[in-house]
């Protein structure tokens, strides 16, 4: 940070920064794998303990994980019908658990205290790089989704009122994945900009409110990922008539 | 190096894809597999079971409810039905206490008569002796008076 501005110790800005880890030809981001061994272990923590001991009167983190199950069945259901949502709620409960997670985790868990040689710790889902991997699954699961109840039927859904529709939904096919990874990524890595530039100016009170907007923005963008990603999925897997 | 690094970089950028991506891609899937075993399946059978569970006790209670209800209307039936044979039993009692006394006020009635008609009649026949014995008293009265009218001549 020799030639950048920003000085106050907890205020400091990196953009574009990484913490490389160098696998032979291939180079990872560090900080992103990081940080998600964290929150994926804290995630996994939780459910362990909730799950350990389940009555049918349920007690303590068994209800929270309860009502993430119900909630989490209930996105599923409504997106992608009650014929195939089973085979994918574990899919689309991951997707939002893990954004979920790694949004809040990057925005309540004070990583700027641990100083990296090169780069900054934080969500998960500010690196394009994660964000693209959820979205590149996404595509392929509604794929084999569709081709997987259908047959080549599938195929049917691209000429489905009309065949004028056919360039429509192969350009979908890219923007859908493209929409999905930049909406997270954009949505997360603005929110920690903006904190970090208003802990910049005003170190005191001004970040509090844009911190909760942020939170709020952080669940919002898991719960859209998650049910367009079920929606996605729907759209493949329904029957047109 | 530039703190803003975005397109175009040698080394870093906001669009720096490298392994990270497959890698990620990789953890996720991962991480599916091991939340299915060990999230959605156990809590996902614990809710169902649940579920189920409150839905058959619901059943069950609805066609308890609806046996009760039939015991209940069986015995207001019943009590019904014996409420009408004790206000029969009762009405009958009446009926055969009111014919009782009539026939025994009958009975007390007549007997009465007929005493009274006895009793008149004993009284006439005695009258008539009586009469009879005075007539013949008077007769002897008569014919003494005539006699010591005569005798006295």
């Amino acid at each position: 940070m020799g030639t950048s501005p920003f000085v106050l110790p907890f205020a400091a800005l990196e953009v574009g920064q990484h913490l490389y880890w160098q696998f032979g030809k291939l180079r990872i981001h560090g900080q992103v794998f990081m940080t998600s061994w964290i929150l994926i272990g804290a995630l996994l923590t939780l459910v362990v303990v909730g799950t350990k001991k389940m009555e049918r009167d349920p007690k303590g983190v068994q209800n929270l994980l309860e009502f993430l199950w119900d909630y989490i069945r209930d996105l599923a259901r409504t997106q992608i019908g009650e014929k195939v949502y089973r085979d994918w709620m574990p899919f689309i409960g991951t997707l939002f658990l893990f954004i979920f997670v790694s949004n809040w985790g990057g925005a309540l868990i004070p990583w700027k205290l641990i100083e990296l040689p090169s780069g900054e710790l934080g969500a998960p889902t500010a690196d394009i790089n994660t964000t693209v991997a959820l979205a590149l699954l996404v595509s392929l699961s509604y794929f084999y989704a569709g081709l997987s109840n259908k047959g080549l039927r599938y195929f049917e859904y691209y000429v489905h009122p009309t065949p004028i529709m056919l360039p429509f939904k192969i350009v979908e096919d890219f923007t859908k994945p493209l929409s999905l990874s930049f909406r997270l990524f954009g949505n997360i890595l603005a929110d920690e900009l903006v904190v970090a530039v208003l802990v910049f100016l005003v170190p005191l009170v001004l970040p509090v409110p844009v911190m909760f907007l942020g939170l709020f923005t952080s669940a919002i963008q898991a719960l859209i990922f998650a049910t367009l990603a079920a929606y996605y999925i729907g759209e493949a897997v329904e029957e047109h008539h | 190096m530039s703190s803003l690094l975005l397109f175009g970089a040698s080394e870093g950028g906001l669009f720096d894809f490298d392994a990270t991506l497959p890698l990620m891609a990789a953890q996720v899937v991962l991480l599916t597999y091991i939340l299915n075993v060990l999230f959605f399946k156990p809590v996902g059978k614990v809710v169902e079971e649940r579920e189920d569970y409150v839905l058959t006790s619901r059943t069950e209670a609805k066609k308890k409810l609806a046996e009760v209800e039939k015991l209940e209307n069986d015995l207001k039936n019943q009590l019904k039905g014996a409420r009408q044979a004790a206000q029969k039993v009762i009405s009958e009692a009446e009926a055969d206490s009111e014919k009782l006394y009539k026939e025994a006020l009958a009975l007390a009635n007549s007997e009465a008569n007929a005493s009274r008609e006895k009793v008149r009649k004993e009284i006439d026949s005695q009258r008539e002796s009586a009469l009879n014995q005075l007539k013949s008293d008077a007769d002897k009265l008569g014919d003494l008076i005539v006699q010591k009218l005569l005798a006295a001549k």
